[in-house]
């Protein structure tokens, strides 16, 4: 089974992210933030991490440059969950390793969707 | 926008199943920004506060935009951009600001409550929604960083002061191509044209589709200007849908010196591989698919497949993590939503039980111990476990006082400024925890009481200063548990009670006063009906009205209220309310074959009577001198009417009750036993009888009355 590392500190979107990709097939690891996911991950390995980039003790981008650094996460994909879809958010995005992004709001089928791109069956 | 495809028939959820969830979070997220704008210091706000708050808005807006709460989304969008730009100090936050935002809070509640199926006006927001666009737009043309928090003060838009240069584009200023449609009236569009004739500072607008849409109904315009895209969709969502305009940059084709300002503030600007409105992947990322995966870092096949390959890898690596110690991966719930019905249903259950088992436990008594070993065992335990279990069932229901106290910082500001005055919340004791119930009976009259402190109670600032005191009042809630009760103190440190005042309103209201009252009994007047003391009506605290109601509703409650004051120093107004309606500690007394329950709160002694005690006041009212002091004498069986068996007398016990301030001796037959009693209403099961509060039934099954004591004290001293 895909396993999928979720963070967003919003309850309400993490569990439309999980039962949304639970639903579908994926294994879902759910973490409040940055730090939370950093904890939950301990030395597993997942095959996709998608992450909201504002949160409070580790940011998203903080998170992903943390996972960058670990060879295990050196081609994981990373998608940067965003409210806007601005030039500076994509440098950032970029600067800190992100695969790519995904505008919020955005609906089950078109999560799975673009998971579907970068996890192809 | 890309079309949706791959999986989505699978992905057909219902997703008002997260509602709830939402409906909670942004409950939540609101309470904490509330507070987080009440603490926050306009001088020097600290990052980490603007951050938090700047959270809570954008994870309503997140949340709201993707469960479909349109005007939730927009009005958190327009509040976000402005703490966006407080965050990022291309603004100074002012006290408009603060009292803008906490209005929207206040308006978000209700338009989330009426999602969540709430009653409610619906509320029009574009007023607001325009209001706080202008805070965040009219400032942030001015020139942001530079500008002195003092030239912030006056946020009205369209009249900020701006300078642009006349023309050609300045360092910042982006090239814009803008479509918008497809519309049924494209000629609405043109009333953009007005927002940049309006609004100094943003820009130009030009039609680039000659004036008219083409058969697609699409108008297009090209835009210089130096707004952000989220900015210029507020402003552009006044005239057209915001779902209707599409923001493509256009300096590529632009041949403008707008171009190279923007490469040159992103010299390392990654053309994405594929870009949507919705989502898009950068050409280097790892793991991005597509024709042209190109990683620096890590050597890679520099193919296709290199995407697939990576993940698939990873994937097995991760199935052989779990087959060691993997962590579950489910969410750690560590708390669960259940029906306050459900909880009541549970805790009627348990009162049965005790019931029951008080029932056995007398039963039990007759038996003789050493046959039935086994079954006093048993018995001991069930009432173990029953109490137990009675406790940690009521547990449920009790929350903390800071769901009420919480209110009071923003309702204080509110009212301070209205009144001119300076007040300053203090609050103690908020983790203590009270009945959900008794919470919800006491929010309103704690606030008439805090209103009142400062209202009536502190004082303007100059009188303040004038009596040597400082500027500022201060008001403070204080909750505590004092054995079985919650008591809830409302203080202020401002001008107090004067007795003489109060005795002579008393008195030019007719109420029966005299000089030898107890500073307790003169306080207290202040709870009689129409009683004000303040001179002049203020709208915040109205005519003293209200008092009364407040002692009511504490009475209802089971509870008791005192005042303490010292004339120029402040006034203390303490509640004590029982930590719950369900149960009660009682004193069960006999009186001939009727057994009645004293709530053991007001119980302060009780005394053998001799004849000789007992005096005869007028007519039928007798009086008790205890430890030199005259009670009134209230004889249970001529108040209730219990008959008595002929030639049976009462044994001549009395029980000393304390309520409102006052004490009355109680005559009964005998004294029983203390114990806990739940609590059954009366007037939902029979009616309201006076001198009665609430029912409970006894462990042989009968039923016990409780008694209203504030109601015997009231009756018994006037």
């Amino acid at each position: 089974m895909r396993s999928i590392l979720a963070v967003d500190d919003s309850a309400s979107m993490r569990q439309m992210v999980s039962f949304t990709l639970r639903s579908s097939g994926y294994e879902v690891i759910e973490a409040i933030d940055g730090q939370d996911a950093l904890d939950k991950i301990g030395d597993r390995q997942v095959d996709l991490v998608l992450t909201d980039q504002n949160m409070p003790r580790m940011d998203g981008l903080t998170l992903i440059r943390q996972l960058r650094e670990q060879d295990r996460f050196k081609r994981t994909p990373i998608l940067v969950l965003t409210t806007e879809s601005s030039d500076e958010m994509k440098q950032a995005g970029r600067a800190a390793g992100a695969t790519g992004w995904m505008v919020k709001p955005f609906d089950p089928a078109r999560l799975l969707e673009v998971i579907g791109k970068v996890l192809p069956h | 926008m890309s079309e949706t495809h791959g999986q989505s028939g699978s992905a057909d959820f219902d997703l008002s199943q997260f509602h709830g969830v939402f409906f909670e979070e942004a409950g939540e997220n609101l309470a904490n920004m509330e507070s987080l704008l009440l603490a926050l210091d306009e001088t020097s706000a600290d990052d980490e506060s603007l951050n938090a708050i700047f959270r809570c808005a954008h994870s309503i807006k997140g949340g709201a935009a993707t469960f479909g709460f349109q005007d939730v989304a927009d009005l958190t969008h327009v509040m976000e951009t402005l703490l966006d730009k407080l965050r990022r100090h291309e603004l100074a936050v002012t006290t408009g600001m603060i009292d803008t935002l906490l209005e929207s809070g206040d308006v978000l509640g209700h338009l989330l409550a009426r999602h969540q199926g709430g009653a409610g006006e619906p509320i029009d927001c574009t007023e607001l929604v325009g209001r706080i666009g202008a805070l965040a737009h009219g400032s942030a043309a001015a020139a942001p960083l530079t500008a002195p928090p003092a030239a912030q003060a006056a946020p009205a838009v369209p009249a900020a002061p701006v300078t642009v240069p006349a023309c050609g584009p300045i360092a910042g200023t982006r090239v814009l191509d803008i479509a918008i449609g497809p519309m049924d009236e494209p000629s609405l569009a043109d009333h953009l044209a007005d927002l940049f004739t309006e609004i100094p500072g943003l820009g130009t607008i030009e039609a680039t589709d000659g004036g008219r849409a083409g058969p697609d109904r699409i108008r297009r315009f090209r835009v210089l200007t130096q707004a952000s895209d989220a900015d210029l969709l507020d402003l552009f969502s006044f005239h057209v849908a915001r779902e209707q305009v599409r923001i493509v940059d256009g300096s590529a084709d632009a041949g403008t010196a707008a171009a190279p300002a923007v490469a040159s503030q992103a010299p390392a600007a990654a053309a994405p591989v594929s870009d949507s409105a919705s989502y898009g992947f950068f050409d280097d990322g790892p793991g991005a698919p597509g024709p042209a995966d190109q990683a620096p870092p890590v050597a890679v096949p520099a193919v296709s497949a290199a995407s697939t390959k990576a993940p698939a890898a990873a994937s097995r690596s991760a199935k052989n993590a779990e087959r060691g110690s993997s962590p579950a991966s489910n969410l750690e719930q560590s708390t669960i939503r259940v029906p306050i019905e459900k909880v009541d249903q549970l805790i009627n259950l348990v009162g049965e039980l005790v019931i029951t088992q008080a029932m056995l436990a007398q039963t039990g008594r007759n038996l003789d111990p050493v046959i039935h070993q086994a079954m006093a065992t048993g018995l001991a335990d069930l009432e173990r476990n029953t109490r137990m279990l009675q406790e940690s069932v009521m547990a449920i229901r009790m929350i903390p006082m800071a769901v009420v106290f919480n209110r009071f910082p923003r309702m204080l500001r509110d009212l301070a400024g209205k009144l001119g005055k300076q007040v300053e919340l203090q609050t103690i004791g908020e983790d203590t925890e009270l009945d959900k119930g008794l919470i919800e009976k006491i929010t309103d009259p704690l606030t008439h009481l805090v209103r009142n402190a400062a209202d009536h109670g502190i004082e303007m600032p100059q009188d303040r200063i004038a009596r040597g005191k400082p500027a500022g009042g201060t008001v403070t809630l204080a909750a505590a548990h004092q054995g079985g009760s919650v008591v809830i103190e409302v203080r202020d440190d401002g001008r107090g009670l004067n007795r003489d005042k109060l005795l002579r309103k008393a008195a030019e209201r007719g109420l029966p006063v005299h000089e030898a009252m107890t500073d307790q009994e003169v306080y207290a007047l202040i709870f009689e009906p129409g009683f004000s003391t303040a001179n002049e009506v203020t709208d915040v605290s109205g005519r003293g009205v209200g008092m009364d109601v407040v002692k009511r509703n504490i009475t209802s409650l089971g509870g008791s209220v005192e005042i303490d004051s010292t004339e120029g120093q402040g006034m203390r107004v303490s509640v004590r309310l029982p930590l719950t309606l369900a149960i009660m500690d009682g004193m069960s007394v006999g009186v001939a074959r009727e057994t009645y329950i004293v709530p053991l709160a007001s119980v302060v002694e009780s005394i053998h009577l001799s004849a000789d005690d007992v005096k005869s006041v007028g007519g039928s009212a007798r009086v008790v001198e205890v430890r030199n002091e005259y009670l009134p004498l209230v004889a249970l069986d001529e108040l209730f009417d219990v008959p008595r068996e002929p030639g049976q007398a009462g044994s001549g016990i009395m029980i000393v009750i304390e309520a409102e301030g006052g004490r009355v001796a109680l005559l009964v037959d005998e004294l029983i036993g203390q114990h806990q009693v739940v609590v059954k209403n009366l007037e939902a099961n029979y009616r309201k009888v006076p001198g009665v509060s609430g029912a409970t039934i006894l462990g042989d099954g009968r039923v016990a009355l409780i008694l209203d004591v504030s109601w015997l004290v009231r009756r018994a001293r006037h």
